[in-house]
């Protein structure tokens, strides 16, 4: 019986979706969407958080766990491993683990940062226009690497020329510079036309 | 479907961009899904505050949506210095220009806000074409600067905006293709909410000028401060009709309008008891100096004089102006509710099978074994401790003088035991005033059957720090040098032979004094920093239950909009051709935030000296007093 091969290539369209990376080589995701003229929102995916390591620990320490109890013989040691494991883990997808982070930016309003954490929590910060001096990509020196990110400079509406603070952005994602210029280019352009 | 009435916020920049703000429900149209979610919230929401003052039956809740509001003019503020307007209202036709100006001007002089008709908002029902002339022509009733015209099509989400200037020059053309001229955004917010809500860093109002505060800030300001305007709802027989949020029946609870009435006489009640506290506190006897000074050690005394200061700051019967105060007030009264309500369930426990009086049974077997225990010490120390050879003679001299108090307090204890357990039983009682109360007590009562230690701690101290300066200054002399006092620094000095020669021999005695003085310093300095560790423990305690803000604590958490850190914008879907739809949340303050900024300021401060002031203190000799207490006076 002949059979008959059903080919189905999944047309991808994505909406300038390209393949980016963070600083440690891992792979993210930037996605640009144009809601208006002079509003645009960028969203920067991390990785997920990977099965194998969660089970790797969560082995590992159940392990430890029966090795103490066969020495003491107390069952205690094994519900608090359960228990440590489990909070442990809920602190780590509320707290710690970010999913994606997304830079809204609405010229004439302002700026809108905000972090979604693997548990849905969503943190998020806005700064007006008159407080956003500029959009600028800077570069740090850690150890034996250089990394550029995207910094928002604060200033004072009372005192325009000064720089009070500096916000990072994408600081749990770190994408590359070519992540970092397409996303300082479209800001720019906006900034320009609310100038 | 329950909606709810849309009010907006527009902001005009001649050249640039334009917003409009427009309420909360006009989501409940755009995603069909949610509403079911929203109303039953909303509907929960409403049932709890209590009871509706107007009746109207479950099923008929319905709030009109702007994009469901009949024609009308939009009534709010611009927005100075930043081409904004704030719509608050939409004034339903019929309606007669004259009266709307007079309503305007009487809420204007009422709320301080000034109020104005800010454009025409048209949402034409069947049989109703042909309104938008009669709208255009609306703008030459009620000259404005900038005249908004708002219309929303029936079927179609979005609505669009035109902006038409004095001189008649139209700003934005609904067709225009290409994108340049004027842009316009609207934003869709909760009016209730931010109504209610505070913005944070709190500002007083009339501390910055309108120009330099921000913008966020002023439209907060502006939603608040025109709260008279919601006060006319629909059943108002009054010649304006008008829509916004509480048009549809003012929400009242009647539990709160009688707590309100009550709070009155109440307040004046308690405050004429705490006149009559004062006269008291203010005889001549209480004023001598011993009493003052022992007033002033006890923690007890302390923390009735801070009690009393919040009575006054929360029972008098003016009302809170500002928010900061309101928010002390709500605090103090909160803290205090709590204090009596835990202090009520410790005496509930105390008393429960007579455990008081075993309490006061154990007492004093229990200062007694401490007295047996601290002998025990003397004797050891009496003896080689620790394998250290001491002094013979001034081991035996303090030995004694210590014994001889140890035998004094325990005297003193067995008389007075007959009386332990009717003053505690008495003192018990006064838990009723508070947890604070109690723990004050308990610290006090610590601080009394410890006296003992206490003394011993300031001989062997003292005694320790005269050994340490004689031995200084000598060790000084030994070398040809002498301290300046004038210059406050050490100089070299010639001295006579027999100066030396008696300077060196007190040097040598009390330099083989020193390891005996040295341990008794640091036995009686250990067992005094055990007992200043457990007062200070209960210090921290009391200082928690004072200071930490519930009130605040529990409108973060129950209703996070009253304590607003900034704003959250999102992008709602939308049609081409149609201007930007946004929607405005607020974003609650953080908790750590919430704490910094609530916290009502105690009387204790916490150790004055660093940790290595401390020791360098305790190496010297000197008296440390490690949980100081702030006096009203600066020091």
């Amino acid at each position: 019986m002949r059979g008959c091969f059903l080919l189905l290539t999944p047309l991808v369209i994505s909406m300038a979706e390209e393949e980016f990376t963070d600083i440690n080589g891992n792979s993210i995701s930037l996605d640009c969407q144009t809601h208006s003229d002079f509003c645009r929102e960028f969203t920067v995916t991390s990785p997920k958080l990977s099965l194998r390591k969660v089970m790797v620990y969560t082995c590992f320490v159940w392990l430890f766990a029966y090795a103490v109890f066969f020495f003491t013989e107390n069952t205690a040691v094994l519900s608090s491993a359960i228990i440590l494991t489990l909070a442990g883990m809920m602190i780590h997808i509320h707290f710690v683990k970010v999913d994606h982070e997304t830079l809204l930016i609405i010229g004439s309003l302002g700026v809108q940062l905000s972090s979604s954490y693997a548990s849905g929590r969503e943190s998020t910060i806005f700064i007006e226009m008159n407080k956003l001096k500029d959009i600028v990509i800077n570069e740090a020196v850690y150890m034996h690497s250089i990394i550029y990110y995207l910094c928002i400079l604060i200033k004072d509406p009372a005192d325009p020329e000064t720089v009070t603070s500096v916000v990072p952005l994408f600081q749990s994602s770190n994408p590359r510079l070519n992540c970092l210029v397409q996303v300082y280019r479209s800001c720019q352009e906006i900034l320009a036309q609310s100038r | 479907m329950e909606n709810r009435f849309s009010v907006s916020l527009a902001r005009v920049r001649t050249g640039l961009l334009y917003r409009v703000l427009f309420s909360y429900d006009f989501m409940l149209t755009f995603f069909g899904s949610m509403p079911a979610l929203v109303n039953a919230h909303r509907r929960v929401n409403l049932l709890v505050v209590g009871y509706r003052i107007r009746a109207t039956s479950q099923k008929s809740l319905p709030f009109k949506c702007c994009n469901t509001a009949d024609s009308g003019l939009l009534v709010g503020r611009w927005i100075p210095g930043h081409n904004s307007a704030v719509v608050l209202a939409v004034i339903h036709y019929p309606f007669i220009p004259g009266q709307v100006k007079k309503y305007l001007s009487e809420l204007q002089s009422q709320t301080q806000v000034d109020l104005t008709v800010l454009g025409s908002w048209s949402m034409p029902k069947e049989g109703q074409e042909g309104m938008d002339s009669f709208l255009k022509d609306l703008s030459t009733i009620f000259p404005q600067k900038c005249w908004l015209q708002l219309s929303r099509e029936i079927g179609k989400r979005g609505f669009t905006c035109q902006v038409v200037q004095n001189n008649g020059r139209l700003l934005q053309d609904r067709e225009q293709k290409n994108g340049e001229g004027d842009k316009i955004i609207l934003i869709h917010y909760d009016q209730r909410k931010v109504m209610l809500s505070q913005l944070h860093p709190v500002q007083d109002v009339g501390q910055k000028s309108d120009v330099e505060a921000s913008e966020l800030r002023l439209v907060f300001q502006t939603v608040a401060q025109s709260q008279p305007l919601f006060f006319l709802d629909k059943y108002d027989d009054g010649p304006l009709k008008l829509s916004h949020w509480q048009s549809e029946g003012r929400e009242a609870s009647i539990i709160a309008e009688l707590l309100k009435q009550a709070s009155v006489p109440v307040c004046i009640f308690l405050t004429w008891l705490l006149s009559l506290w004062y006269w008291f506190c203010s005889f001549r006897i209480l004023h001598l100096p011993p009493v003052l000074f022992i007033s002033s050690k006890l923690s007890t005394c302390v923390q009735s004089v801070y009690r009393a200061v919040h009575f006054r700051t929360v029972f008098s019967p003016k009302k809170a102006g500002t928010h900061v105060e309101f928010m002390r007030k709500a605090n103090i009264f909160v803290s205090f509710l709590v204090d009596i309500a835990l202090g009520l369930l410790l005496i509930s426990w105390l008393y429960r099978e007579n455990r008081i009086s075993k309490l006061a049974d154990t007492l004093v077997p229990v200062a007694d074994r401490v007295a047996k225990e601290l002998q025990e010490l003397l004797e050891w120390l009496m003896g080689a401790p620790a394998g250290l050879k001491m002094n013979r003679a001034l081991d035996q001299v303090l030995g004694r003088f210590f014994l001889y108090h140890i035998h004094l307090w325990i005297s003193y204890i067995h008389l007075m035991s007959p009386f332990i357990e009717r003053i505690l039983w008495y003192v018990g009682l006064s838990a009723c005033l508070g947890l604070t109360f109690a723990l004050s007590v308990l610290s006090d009562i610590v601080a009394l059957l410890t006296f003992h230690i206490y003394c011993f701690y300031v001989y062997g101290a003292r005694l320790y720090c005269l050994t340490i300066y004689g031995l200084s200054s000598l060790w000084r002399l030994f070398r040809g040098k002498k301290w300046n006092v004038l210059r406050q620094r050490v100089d070299s000095c010639s001295y006579d032979l027999d100066q030396l020669f008696i300077g060196t021999l007190l040097f040598t005695i009390l330099l083989f004094l020193l390891p005996t003085t040295a341990l008794y310093y640091l036995v009686f300095t250990l067992l005094r920093l055990v007992v200043v560790l457990f007062q200070g423990v209960i210090h921290l305690s009391v200082d928690f239950i004072n200071s930490f803000p519930l009130f605040a604590i529990g409108l973060r958490i129950c209703r996070p909009y009253r304590l607003a850190e900034g704003v959250k914008f999102n992008v709602l879907c939308q049609e081409p051709g149609t201007p930007l739809h946004l929607m405005m949340e607020i974003n609650p303050l953080k908790c750590s935030s919430v704490l910094q900024c609530y916290r009502t300021p105690t009387y204790s401060c916490y150790p004055k000296d660093s940790w290595a002031g401390l020791c360098k203190k305790l190496f010297v000799g000197e008296l440390i007093y490690p949980w100081k207490q702030k006096t009203d006076k600066t020091d």
